[in-house]
């Protein structure tokens, strides 16, 4: 048949490349050009109308990759034609769009070697639109297929064009907006005539500044510098949720306690609450007009203090916060554990305590570091709860913030701090890959697997519930005052029943067009709503992916690309915020204002959590089920589907769950980003709990955690267990 | 290979999804305007000119730093045309940095004397909207509980009686702080302000990051005294906090509240509109049915019953000019985290 030759995944791709720059809209339709001639036409079309005319170089690069239509070419030749093409047509996109501005010549030596005018006019245009992105795509796709021609990857297209793909959307989503911000902190502008000079020594000068180093605390009652607060409460807050979570997962994985459910429902809790609002109850309960502080002072004659205020309140909150990330990593770590081993080892006589430190614990060895570093990165990354209970204990993220938005605005300060969070980030990556080792962790195997997970030792059991029983009460109280909070006049001062809080967020009038929506809060949920249920299955996906990718393929620059990917959820919400204004609020990636920035934000700031569940869990499978698989004839793509995905269901559900309840309840990040259109529901709340209406915050924070927990459930009953045919204990 | 035209299939589906959310504006006239000032006064400000005027505004409220820090990043292609309220000092930044347009309003003479004199001094980039008294308020409850006099003056909050019972923003990340600063050099010259910071540093309990946090931290008992913009302190008693206000006995300064187009502005014509009617009596009145109780800019805007008497105050001639210029900002920040920020108690 007639271009039998070449796979159908070529010919479509060659399609939407022409149909790139023929049938769709090559810019964006911003709102103030929607009306000109110029918005709406494909590449051609500009260029046939004697407009933008260089994008006519875009048209060579797609006559190369045509070739491969051509009959009787080796394979050889493909891979060339392939190849080659699509570098020169991404090389074109790329160096067109980077050098032609809003205004003009971004790179005006562009300029003076061509002619700062082309055909009469300074060339000028807007961001890329549809035909522009699925140019780009279409030529990374193309050059992919080449790649896997000349054997890359065992010639496996799928995987070549998963890690080019991968590789192109972290290249364009992380390192750039990132290197953007990076590069600003040595950059000092010359004055508002407009450009700058490389400042080294002034960006030296200014991180030698005892607010940042200083160990005054050690020797005084002065503060410590920045970074050594923030260094230890990331080691605390890593530590005590890595704990709590190993006591809450071998509770819920391991025990026959009669309510694990409670315990598990209870273990999500604050993972789902949007921010402020736990620190904000901590002050309710132990502050110093709090309600246990009350009860202290009344019967024991505690004096009511201001302990909250400081380190013990932000590592409380932190724990509170991040303990549940820590049990959902450490739940799949323990269920994934053969029981054939433990049994292994009774059968040898070890008794359950023995059994449980040689094999249970070391085999969780991935989990509890994985577990530790995404606490430590989270404590670190965390903002709103040192903003609400910081107190005088001053951590970067908070510095950060300042730096970028307080009264004292020092950009380039902002970016150096960052980068010593960045730093310190990389450490804790690079100790907890020396921790984990080479050692092997494979527990899930081909073969049959039908023992009895091994039951806790009784001491192991009781220590685990002298952590899982306090904890899960201090919850309770918690999240009791938050409820209240919702019903009430005002939290703290007057405790008179009330739906007035709901009525201002959620009202619904009926009108004569039907209900309307007349609630302050609708706009900012049905957005959040919007954007959440995008941003998840791509999140999930895209982690699961890469996660594969990491953990099982061998690819050159792999170490480089994990650390990119680390890169995102490293950096302070804040940084990330203004690197993305910085990096897409101009052609030829200009997406502000959208709600697709949003859905990008969230997508590559989340989906660190995706790939560390995924390489936990894959570090547990026997790579040997993949080969069986594809020595059976399967291709990569199904053994994916039909062999690792099911076992990876944990960590499916953990990439799920997390990324929608990000979306609805991080803020630094997109506090930025919002815009009229697309306002987010965290930034509602957070000016409700500046104006401090407690209350409405509160009222919207439980219809939220409601959402969210309705969310979760339908997330677990979608995705379900993985079947590991383990036996039941009779 | 079918599978993996499937999943091309899929990810090309993707994107077009993705076309959903990205929709673009509609081509009806328009105005973005970012509002610092609180949700409840931003949303009726932005209904009632919808309706007069025709024109959709695109509303979004940030604080003013952030908005500060989006339009200076937005600098080379701006998104928003107008930004209504926040800390005048942080306007005058933006003027500073060329981030805003200069504009002559019809209702300029109709603007109290502090508004017309920020306009002066930024070349016409912004204008006064509102403005508010710096002072404190005390927690009834709490101040009873101490047995100790009502504070009336600066001077009584360095009294060791208040030890770790008042509470102050950071300067460094609040404008209300770096006002209280500002002012207490005015009025006292500058190494006699840092003495009384000083001392009061002793009785200070926490510097917080956010300038209205000390008022909602009195409301609730968590600290006896705080320092801040009275209006702040006006709208929790309103609410029913045991709180009451006091304007120092011995003067003290005050913020103006500002409103600048931006420059590059989509819909420059929008915006101007805006700007007119935003000085109106009409439009300033709708402050005080959303418990903001500044005093507004126009000298025929009613003053609400509850609102701090401007006139029954002492208040100091403040130089915006030289306080919120970047370097003299810098200075002063300086010197404090050298002598207050980490004295020994």
């Amino acid at each position: 048949m007639f271009l039998s030759h070449l796979p159908r995944s070529v010919l479509a791709l060659l399609a939407l490349a022409w149909a790139s720059v023929l049938v769709l809209p090559w810019y964006w339709l911003s709102s103030f050009d929607a009306t000109s001639l110029n918005g709406s036409l494909a590449a051609f079309w500009l260029v046939a109308h004697g407009k933008s005319v260089w994008l006519a170089g875009l048209l060579l690069p797609l006559f190369t990759l045509s070739l491969v239509l051509l009959p009787r070419l080796s394979q050889r030749q493909i891979a060339w034609l392939l190849s080659l093409g699509g570098l020169l047509a991404l090389v074109m996109l790329l160096g067109q769009g980077f050098a032609i501005g809003l205004r003009g010549w971004d790179w005006p030596w562009v300029g003076q070697i061509v002619g700062t005018q082309v055909f009469g006019a300074i060339p000028i245009q807007q961001g890329l639109g549809f035909g522009g992105y699925a140019y780009l795509l279409a030529a990374l796709m193309l050059m992919s297929q080449g790649l896997a021609r000349f054997g890359l990857c065992r010639g496996d297209a799928f995987i070549v064009s998963s890690i080019t793909l991968s590789f192109g959307l972290i290249t364009l989503f992380v390192f750039f907006p990132v290197s953007r911000v990076l590069i600003q902190s040595v950059l000092v502008p010359d004055g508002p005539g407009g450009g700058t000079t490389w400042a080294f020594a002034a960006a030296l000068h200014k991180l030698d500044d005892p607010s940042i180093w200083g160990l005054a605390c050690l020797s005084s009652t002065r503060n410590c510098g920045v970074v050594w607060n923030t260094l230890f409460l990331g080691v605390v807050v890593g530590a005590g949720s890595t704990l709590l979570g190993l006591a809450f997962a071998l509770i819920a994985g391991r025990s026959q306690w009669p309510f694990k459910p409670v315990i598990r429902l209870l273990s999500v809790l604050p993972i789902i609450t949007p921010p402020f609002v736990i620190g904000l109850a901590l002050i309710l309960l132990f502050g110093r007009s709090g309600f246990f502080t009350g009860l202290l002072s009344e019967w024991f004659d505690i004096p009511r203090s201001r302990w909250i205020y400081g380190i013990y309140g932000v590592t409380l909150a932190q724990l509170l916060a991040f303990t549940p990330i820590a049990f959902m990593i450490l739940l799949g770590v323990v269920q994934g554990i053969s029981p054939s081993m433990e049994e292994a080892a009774q059968t040898l006589r070890a008794d359950r305590w023995t059994t449980f430190r040689t094999i249970t614990l070391p085999l969780l060895r991935p989990g509890l570091a994985n577990a530790f570093l995404v606490g430590f990165v989270e404590s670190l990354a965390d903002f709103g709860n040192p903003l609400v209970l910081g107190g005088n204990f001053d951590v970067l993220s908070t510095k950060i913030f300042f730096a970028v938005v307080g009264s004292a605005v020092d950009e380039s300060r902002a970016a150096l701090l960052a980068l010593i969070l960045l730093v310190m980030t990389l450490a804790a990556f690079w100790v907890q890959n020396v921790w984990i080792g080479k050692k092997n962790y494979t527990t899930l195997t081909g073969k049959g697997d039908s023992g009895l997970a091994a039951i806790l030792p009784a001491g192991v059991s009781w220590s685990c519930a002298l952590f899982v029983i306090p904890w899960s009460l201090f919850m309770l109280c918690v999240y009791g005052i938050i409820v209240v909070g919702g019903f009430v006049v005002s939290l703290g001062r007057d405790y008179t029943p009330t739906l007035k809080h709901f009525e201002t967020a959620f009202k619904i009038t009926p009108s004569d067009f039907g209900m309307q929506f007349s609630g302050s809060a609708w706009n900012s949920f049905f957005a959040t709503l919007e954007v959440a249920a995008i941003s998840t299955p791509f999140t999930a996906a895209l982690g699961l992916l890469i996660g594969y990718l990491l953990s099982r393929q061998k690819f050159s620059g792999k170490s480089v690309f994990e650390f990119c990917t680390m890169l995102s959820f490293a950096i302070p919400g804040t940084v990330i915020g203004v690197s993305y204004i910085l990096a897409f609020n101009v052609p030829p990636f200009e997406m502000t204002g959208t709600g697709m920035i949003l859905v990008i934000c969230f997508v590559f700031r989340n989906i660190p959590v995706g790939i560390r569940a995924t390489m936990a869990t894959l570090s547990q499978v026997d790579p040997s089920l993949d080969e069986a698989s594809l020595t059976l004839g399967a291709s990569s793509l199904t053994t994916l589907r039909r062999v690792i995905l099911p076992l990876l269901r944990p960590a499916i559900i953990t990439a799920l769950v997390y990324s929608f309840v990000r979306t609805m309840t991080s803020v630094s990040a997109i506090i930025f980003l919002v815009s009229a259109k697309y306002n987010m529901a965290t930034t509602y709340i957070v000016g409700r709990v500046e104006a401090g209406e407690y209350g409405v915050a509160i009222a919207y924070s439980c219809v939220l955690i409601a959402l969210m927990l309705a969310m979760i459930i339908l997330i677990q009953l979608f995705v379900g267990d993985r079947a590991l045919g383990r036996r039941k204990a009779s | 290979m079918r599978q993996a035209f499937k999943y091309f299939g899929t990810v090309a589906g993707f994107v077009m999804g993705l076309a959903a959310v990205s929709s673009p504006a509609s081509a009806q006239q328009s105005l973005t305007l970012i509002c610092s000032v609180q949700e409840e006064w931003c949303r009726p400000m932005a209904e009632q000119f919808e309706k007069e005027t025709g024109i959709k505004v695109l509303m979004t409220r940030k604080s003013t730093g952030e908005t500060y820090a989006q339009l200076k990043a937005e600098a080379s292609n701006p998104k928003v045309d107008i930004w209504w309220g926040g800390t005048g000092d942080t306007h005058l930044q933006a003027a500073e940095d060329g981030l805003t347009e200069a504009y002559e309003s019809p209702m300029l003479p109709q603007m109290h004397d502090w508004s017309a004199k920020i306009w002066k001094q930024s070349n016409g980039r912004t204008i006064g909207i509102y403005s508010g008294a710096l002072g404190f308020g005390y927690n009834t409850k709490m101040l009873a509980q101490k047995n100790t006099p009502e504070p009336r003056c600066w001077a009584d909050l360095i009294n060791p009686k208040f030890r770790d019972e008042v509470q102050v923003a950071d300067p460094n990340s609040s404008g209300t702080a770096y006002t209280l600063i500002a002012t207490m050099v005015q009025m006292m010259g500058e190494d006699k302000a840092f003495d009384y910071m000083k001392a009061l540093h002793k009785n200070i309990n926490q510097y917080t990051k956010s300038g209205a946090a000390p008022s909602k931290a009195t409301s609730l008992g968590e600290t006896t005294i705080g320092i801040g913009f009275l209006h702040d302190y006006v709208a929790t008693a309103v609410e029913g906090a045991p709180v009451k206000i006091v304007a120092p006995c011995e003067g003290t300064g005050y913020e103006i509240g500002s409103m600048s187009i931006v420059k590059g502005a989509k819909n420059l014509d929008a915006a101007k509109k805006w700007y007119d009617w935003a000085l109106t009596p009409k439009a300033q009145s709708l402050a005080a049915p959303a418990k903001s109780y500044q005093i507004q800019s126009n000298k025929a805007t009613p003053v609400p019953a509850q609102a701090p008497k401007m006139e029954e105050m002492k208040l100091i001639d403040f130089d915006f000019a030289k306080y919120g210029s970047s370097a003299e900002r810098k200075r002063l920040l300086a010197r404090w985290d050298a002598e207050v920020r980490n004295a020994a108690k």
